[in-house]
Protein backbone atom coordinates (compact mmCIF):
# COMPACT_ATOMS: atom_id res chain seq x y z
CA UNK A 1 0.00 0.00 0.00
CA UNK A 2 1.66 3.26 -0.87
CA UNK A 3 0.34 6.48 0.70
CA UNK A 4 0.04 8.96 -2.10
CA UNK A 5 -1.32 12.11 0.02
CA UNK A 6 -2.78 11.38 3.45
CA UNK A 7 -5.14 14.18 3.21
CA UNK A 8 -6.48 15.20 0.03
CA UNK A 9 -9.40 16.57 1.80
CA UNK A 10 -11.40 16.92 4.72
CA UNK A 11 -14.99 15.29 5.01
CA UNK A 12 -18.01 16.46 7.55
CA UNK A 13 -19.70 13.95 9.61
CA UNK A 14 -22.94 14.21 6.96
CA UNK A 15 -20.72 13.41 4.15
CA UNK A 16 -19.11 10.45 5.74
CA UNK A 17 -22.67 9.74 7.16
CA UNK A 18 -24.24 10.33 3.30
CA UNK A 19 -21.77 7.38 1.69
CA UNK A 20 -21.43 4.90 4.22
CA UNK A 21 -25.53 4.49 4.36
CA UNK A 22 -24.96 4.13 0.64
CA UNK A 23 -22.42 1.88 1.17
CA UNK A 24 -24.62 -0.24 3.83
CA UNK A 25 -28.07 -0.15 1.25
CA UNK A 26 -25.86 -0.71 -1.76
CA UNK A 27 -24.44 -4.01 -1.31
CA UNK A 28 -25.90 -7.06 0.47
CA UNK A 29 -22.65 -8.90 -0.09
CA UNK A 30 -20.97 -6.74 2.59
CA UNK A 31 -18.87 -9.01 5.35
CA UNK A 32 -16.81 -9.09 7.56
CA UNK A 33 -14.75 -5.69 8.74
CA UNK A 34 -16.34 -3.21 6.21
CA UNK A 35 -19.82 -4.20 8.00
CA UNK A 36 -18.81 -3.85 11.28
CA UNK A 37 -17.24 -0.66 10.53
CA UNK A 38 -19.88 0.80 8.35
CA UNK A 39 -22.66 -0.31 11.63
CA UNK A 40 -20.86 1.40 14.44
CA UNK A 41 -19.59 4.10 12.86
CA UNK A 42 -23.47 4.90 11.32
CA UNK A 43 -24.68 4.20 14.85
CA UNK A 44 -22.48 6.83 16.04
CA UNK A 45 -22.98 9.45 13.78
CA UNK A 46 -27.13 9.09 13.79
CA UNK A 47 -26.96 9.91 16.71
CA UNK A 48 -25.40 13.14 16.13
CA UNK A 49 -27.10 16.58 14.74
CA UNK A 50 -25.94 15.69 11.16
CA UNK A 51 -28.67 12.95 11.04
CA UNK A 52 -31.27 15.59 10.17
CA UNK A 53 -29.04 18.35 8.15
CA UNK A 54 -29.19 18.39 4.20
CA UNK A 55 -26.87 19.51 1.60
CA UNK A 56 -28.92 22.58 1.03
CA UNK A 57 -29.00 23.47 4.55
CA UNK A 58 -24.75 23.19 5.20
CA UNK A 59 -24.51 25.39 2.58
CA UNK A 60 -26.42 27.86 3.21
CA UNK A 61 -25.39 27.88 6.77
CA UNK A 62 -21.46 28.05 5.34
CA UNK A 63 -22.43 30.67 2.81
CA UNK A 64 -23.73 32.84 6.05
CA UNK A 65 -20.88 32.29 8.67
CA UNK A 66 -18.63 33.65 5.32
CA UNK A 67 -18.09 37.07 7.00
CA UNK A 68 -16.79 36.24 10.15
CA UNK A 69 -13.57 35.21 9.53
CA UNK A 70 -13.15 31.70 10.26
CA UNK A 71 -10.78 28.96 10.01
CA UNK A 72 -12.01 25.62 7.56
CA UNK A 73 -11.30 23.62 11.03
CA UNK A 74 -13.34 25.95 13.29
CA UNK A 75 -16.34 26.09 10.57
CA UNK A 76 -16.44 22.37 10.30
CA UNK A 77 -16.80 21.90 13.83
CA UNK A 78 -19.28 24.40 13.89
CA UNK A 79 -21.28 22.11 11.25
CA UNK A 80 -20.42 19.10 12.84
CA UNK A 81 -21.52 19.81 16.19
CA UNK A 82 -23.71 22.75 16.01
CA UNK A 83 -23.40 24.80 19.48
CA UNK A 84 -26.06 26.50 21.18
CA UNK A 85 -24.45 28.42 23.85
CA UNK A 86 -21.46 31.12 23.51
CA UNK A 87 -19.63 28.89 25.74
CA UNK A 88 -19.40 26.14 22.77
CA UNK A 89 -18.23 28.91 20.02
CA UNK A 90 -15.51 29.72 22.90
CA UNK A 91 -14.54 26.40 22.54
CA UNK A 92 -14.47 25.67 19.39
CA UNK A 93 -13.08 29.52 18.09
CA UNK A 94 -9.57 30.04 19.08
CA UNK A 95 -9.22 33.13 21.17
CA UNK A 96 -12.85 33.94 20.29
CA UNK A 97 -12.59 36.86 22.76
CA UNK A 98 -10.67 38.50 20.20
CA UNK A 99 -11.50 37.66 17.14
CA UNK A 100 -15.64 38.34 17.74
CA UNK A 101 -17.26 40.45 19.36
CA UNK A 102 -20.77 39.47 21.74
CA UNK A 103 -22.55 40.21 18.94
CA UNK A 104 -21.15 38.47 17.13
CA UNK A 105 -20.61 35.49 18.71
CA UNK A 106 -25.12 35.60 19.32
CA UNK A 107 -24.99 35.86 15.47
CA UNK A 108 -23.71 33.12 14.89
CA UNK A 109 -26.04 31.10 17.23
CA UNK A 110 -28.74 32.67 15.42
CA UNK A 111 -27.43 31.12 11.64
CA UNK A 112 -26.81 27.80 13.30
CA UNK A 113 -30.42 27.75 15.20
CA UNK A 114 -31.58 28.76 11.83
CA UNK A 115 -29.90 26.64 9.84
CA UNK A 116 -30.24 23.61 11.73
CA UNK A 117 -33.41 24.36 14.09
CA UNK A 118 -33.29 20.56 14.79
CA UNK A 119 -30.32 21.04 17.11
CA UNK A 120 -32.42 22.82 19.46
CA UNK A 121 -34.95 20.64 19.93
CA UNK A 122 -32.69 17.63 20.35
CA UNK A 123 -31.20 19.61 23.11
CA UNK A 124 -34.84 20.24 24.48
CA UNK A 125 -35.38 16.62 24.45
CA UNK A 126 -32.55 15.33 26.31
CA UNK A 127 -32.95 17.63 29.34
CA UNK A 128 -36.88 16.39 29.34
CA UNK A 129 -35.52 13.14 29.50
CA UNK A 130 -33.36 14.28 32.56
CA UNK A 131 -36.22 15.55 34.30
CA UNK A 132 -38.43 13.18 33.74
CA UNK A 133 -35.93 9.89 35.53
CA UNK B 1 -12.93 13.99 12.79
CA UNK B 2 -13.08 12.54 8.93
CA UNK B 3 -10.48 12.81 6.20
CA UNK B 4 -9.48 11.17 2.67
CA UNK B 5 -6.92 9.95 2.14
CA UNK B 6 -5.17 8.44 -1.71
CA UNK B 7 -3.62 5.47 -1.85
CA UNK B 8 -1.95 3.15 -4.42
CA UNK B 9 -1.95 -0.70 -5.04
CA UNK B 10 -1.62 -3.17 -7.19
CA UNK B 11 -4.72 -5.53 -6.04
CA UNK B 12 -4.69 -8.91 -6.95
CA UNK B 13 -8.05 -10.95 -8.13
CA UNK B 14 -8.39 -14.25 -7.71
CA UNK B 15 -10.61 -16.13 -10.42
CA UNK B 16 -13.72 -17.19 -8.32
CA UNK B 17 -14.50 -13.02 -8.91
CA UNK B 18 -13.81 -12.92 -12.38
CA UNK B 19 -17.75 -12.80 -12.81
CA UNK B 20 -17.89 -9.36 -10.91
CA UNK B 21 -17.28 -6.40 -12.89
CA UNK B 22 -13.83 -5.34 -12.37
CA UNK B 23 -14.19 -2.29 -10.76
CA UNK B 24 -16.22 -4.17 -7.72
CA UNK B 25 -14.65 -7.19 -7.86
CA UNK B 26 -11.39 -3.77 -6.66
CA UNK B 27 -13.68 -1.98 -4.29
CA UNK B 28 -14.31 -5.52 -2.49
CA UNK B 29 -10.55 -6.44 -2.19
CA UNK B 30 -9.60 -2.89 -0.84
CA UNK B 31 -12.57 -2.86 1.82
CA UNK B 32 -11.53 -6.64 2.97
CA UNK B 33 -7.67 -5.20 3.64
CA UNK B 34 -8.61 -1.85 5.00
CA UNK B 35 -11.89 -1.13 6.55
CA UNK B 36 -11.34 -1.44 10.27
CA UNK B 37 -7.70 -1.25 9.84
CA UNK B 38 -5.51 1.70 11.54
CA UNK B 39 -2.88 2.37 9.31
CA UNK B 40 0.41 3.74 10.60
CA UNK B 41 0.57 7.95 10.69
CA UNK B 42 -2.70 7.59 8.29
CA UNK B 43 -5.41 6.85 10.68
CA UNK B 44 -8.42 4.19 11.27
CA UNK B 45 -9.38 3.47 7.54
CA UNK B 46 -13.16 3.46 7.96
CA UNK B 47 -14.71 2.31 4.01
CA UNK B 48 -13.46 3.40 0.29
CA UNK B 49 -14.19 6.40 -0.78
CA UNK B 50 -13.61 6.04 -4.78
CA UNK B 51 -11.26 4.69 -7.08
CA UNK B 52 -9.97 6.93 -9.43
CA UNK B 53 -7.55 5.11 -11.47
CA UNK B 54 -7.75 2.19 -12.86
CA UNK B 55 -4.29 1.02 -14.96
CA UNK B 56 -4.13 -2.62 -17.01
CA UNK B 57 -4.51 -5.65 -15.49
CA UNK B 58 -1.85 -8.55 -15.91
CA UNK B 59 -1.20 -12.19 -14.97
CA UNK B 60 2.14 -13.00 -13.74
CA UNK B 61 4.15 -16.20 -14.68
CA UNK B 62 2.74 -18.89 -12.38
CA UNK B 63 -0.37 -17.48 -10.38
CA UNK B 64 -3.86 -17.54 -11.50
CA UNK B 65 -5.10 -14.48 -10.51
CA UNK B 66 -5.31 -11.05 -12.23
CA UNK B 67 -3.11 -7.97 -10.91
CA UNK B 68 -4.54 -4.52 -11.22
CA UNK B 69 -2.82 -1.30 -10.25
CA UNK B 70 -4.89 0.95 -8.94
CA UNK B 71 -5.17 4.37 -6.98
CA UNK B 72 -8.34 5.20 -4.90
CA UNK B 73 -9.48 7.10 -2.02
CA UNK B 74 -10.56 5.98 1.45
CA UNK B 75 -12.49 7.52 4.28
CA UNK B 76 -10.05 7.66 7.24
CA UNK B 77 -11.17 8.94 11.22
CA UNK B 78 -7.95 11.01 12.15
CA UNK B 79 -9.09 14.13 14.44
CA UNK B 80 -6.90 17.14 14.07
CA UNK B 81 -5.48 18.41 16.88
CA UNK B 82 -7.46 20.80 18.85
CA UNK B 83 -10.71 19.65 17.38
CA UNK B 84 -13.71 19.30 19.98
CA UNK B 85 -15.88 15.67 19.76
CA UNK B 86 -18.12 14.09 21.15
CA UNK B 87 -17.65 10.92 22.81
CA UNK B 88 -18.87 8.16 25.90
CA UNK B 89 -17.38 7.27 28.63
CA UNK B 90 -15.91 3.75 28.50
CA UNK B 91 -14.56 3.57 32.07
CA UNK B 92 -11.94 5.21 34.26
CA UNK B 93 -8.87 3.73 35.79
CA UNK B 94 -5.69 5.30 37.91
CA UNK B 95 -4.38 6.03 34.03
CA UNK B 96 -7.60 8.54 33.64
CA UNK B 97 -10.35 8.36 31.67
CA UNK B 98 -11.13 6.04 28.61
CA UNK B 99 -13.91 7.12 25.93
CA UNK B 100 -15.42 5.09 23.05
CA UNK B 101 -16.78 6.67 20.15
CA UNK B 102 -18.56 3.84 19.26
CA UNK B 103 -16.36 2.64 16.15
CA UNK B 104 -13.05 3.99 18.23
CA UNK B 105 -12.41 2.92 21.54
CA UNK B 106 -8.38 3.87 22.21
CA UNK B 107 -9.05 7.32 23.46
CA UNK B 108 -7.43 8.36 26.93
CA UNK B 109 -7.77 11.51 28.95
CA UNK B 110 -5.01 11.59 31.45
CA UNK B 111 -5.45 12.86 35.33
CA UNK B 112 -3.29 15.72 34.41
CA UNK B 113 -5.54 16.77 31.87
CA UNK B 114 -9.17 16.52 34.17
CA UNK B 115 -10.89 19.47 35.10
CA UNK B 116 -8.83 20.40 38.38
CA UNK B 117 -8.80 19.42 40.93
CA UNK B 118 -9.98 15.70 40.68
CA UNK B 119 -9.63 12.72 42.35
CA UNK B 120 -9.65 8.76 41.68
CA UNK B 121 -12.59 7.07 43.27
CA UNK B 122 -11.59 3.57 44.57
CA UNK B 123 -14.83 2.35 45.54
CA UNK B 124 -17.06 4.04 42.68
CA UNK B 125 -13.70 3.14 40.53
CA UNK B 126 -14.67 6.86 38.81
CA UNK B 127 -13.03 10.33 38.30
CA UNK B 128 -14.60 12.97 40.34
CA UNK B 129 -14.23 16.58 39.84
CA UNK B 130 -14.50 18.45 43.31
CA UNK B 131 -15.97 21.35 41.85
CA UNK B 132 -15.60 24.15 44.34
CA UNK B 133 -19.22 26.01 44.68
CA UNK B 134 -17.30 29.27 46.36
CA UNK B 135 -18.74 29.04 49.83
CA UNK B 136 -15.96 26.65 50.73
CA UNK B 137 -17.67 23.33 50.18
CA UNK B 138 -17.11 20.98 47.55
CA UNK B 139 -19.70 19.46 45.20
CA UNK B 140 -18.73 16.02 43.97
CA UNK B 141 -18.99 15.15 39.86
CA UNK B 142 -18.85 11.93 38.98
CA UNK B 143 -17.77 10.47 36.00
CA UNK B 144 -19.58 7.30 35.79
CA UNK B 145 -19.06 4.88 32.17
CA UNK B 146 -21.95 5.26 29.27
CA UNK B 147 -22.07 9.31 30.73
CA UNK B 148 -21.81 11.61 27.38
CA UNK B 149 -18.77 14.16 27.38
CA UNK B 150 -17.06 16.73 25.34
CA UNK B 151 -13.48 16.78 24.93
CA UNK B 152 -10.65 18.00 22.92
CA UNK B 153 -7.96 16.09 20.97
CA UNK B 154 -4.47 17.03 22.21
CA UNK B 155 -2.29 14.41 21.02
CA UNK B 156 -2.03 11.24 18.78
CA UNK B 157 0.48 8.35 18.71
CA UNK B 158 0.96 6.07 16.29
CA UNK B 159 2.72 2.46 17.35
CA UNK B 160 4.01 -0.18 15.06
CA UNK B 161 2.13 -3.15 16.05
CA UNK B 162 3.59 -5.43 13.32
CA UNK B 163 5.59 -8.83 14.68
CA UNK B 164 8.87 -8.44 14.85
CA UNK B 165 9.91 -11.23 15.41
CA UNK B 166 9.58 -14.45 18.19
CA UNK B 167 8.81 -12.76 21.42
CA UNK B 168 10.50 -13.29 24.66
CA UNK B 169 7.90 -14.53 27.51
CA UNK B 170 9.17 -11.74 29.22
CA UNK B 171 8.42 -8.60 27.29
CA UNK B 172 4.69 -10.59 25.65
CA UNK B 173 2.81 -8.49 27.70
CA UNK B 174 4.03 -4.87 26.56
CA UNK B 175 3.44 -6.43 23.13
CA UNK B 176 -0.05 -7.35 23.49
CA UNK B 177 -0.60 -3.87 25.14
CA UNK B 178 0.48 -2.29 22.35
CA UNK B 179 -2.41 0.25 20.38
CA UNK B 180 -2.07 1.09 17.13
CA UNK B 181 -3.77 4.47 17.22
CA UNK B 182 -3.85 6.16 20.65
CA UNK B 183 -5.97 9.82 20.88
CA UNK B 184 -4.95 11.93 23.93
CA UNK B 185 -7.79 14.18 25.00
CA UNK B 186 -8.28 16.76 27.61
CA UNK B 187 -11.03 18.50 29.66
CA UNK B 188 -9.62 20.65 31.80
CA UNK B 189 -11.57 24.37 30.24
CA UNK B 190 -14.42 25.89 30.80
CA UNK B 191 -17.38 23.94 28.59
CA UNK B 192 -15.42 20.50 28.76
CA UNK B 193 -16.22 17.34 30.36
CA UNK B 194 -19.74 15.68 31.10
CA UNK B 195 -22.24 17.39 29.32
CA UNK B 196 -24.53 17.56 31.69
CA UNK B 197 -22.57 19.97 33.82
CA UNK B 198 -23.13 22.38 31.42
CA UNK B 199 -26.59 22.55 30.71
CA UNK B 200 -27.80 25.28 32.98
Amino acid sequence: MEIINTKVATLSNFEVMNHLQNVKEGKKRNKGQLATITYETLRYLESTPCKHQTPESIENCLKALKHYNLTKNEKLMLINTPPITPLEIQLMVEESEERLTEEQVEEILQIITEHFPHVRKIEAEVEEEVEGT
Amino acid sequence: MFILTEMKNVIRIPPEYFHIKLNYAIADELNKKLANKVMLNVGLCIALFDITNIKESYILPGDEASHTGVTFRYIVFRPFIEEILLGKIRSCSQEGVHISLGFFDDILIPPTALQHPSRFDETEQAWVWQYDMGDGNKHDLFMDAGESIRFKVTAEVFQETCPSGPALSETRDSIEAKVPYLIKGSINEPGLGLLSWWNN
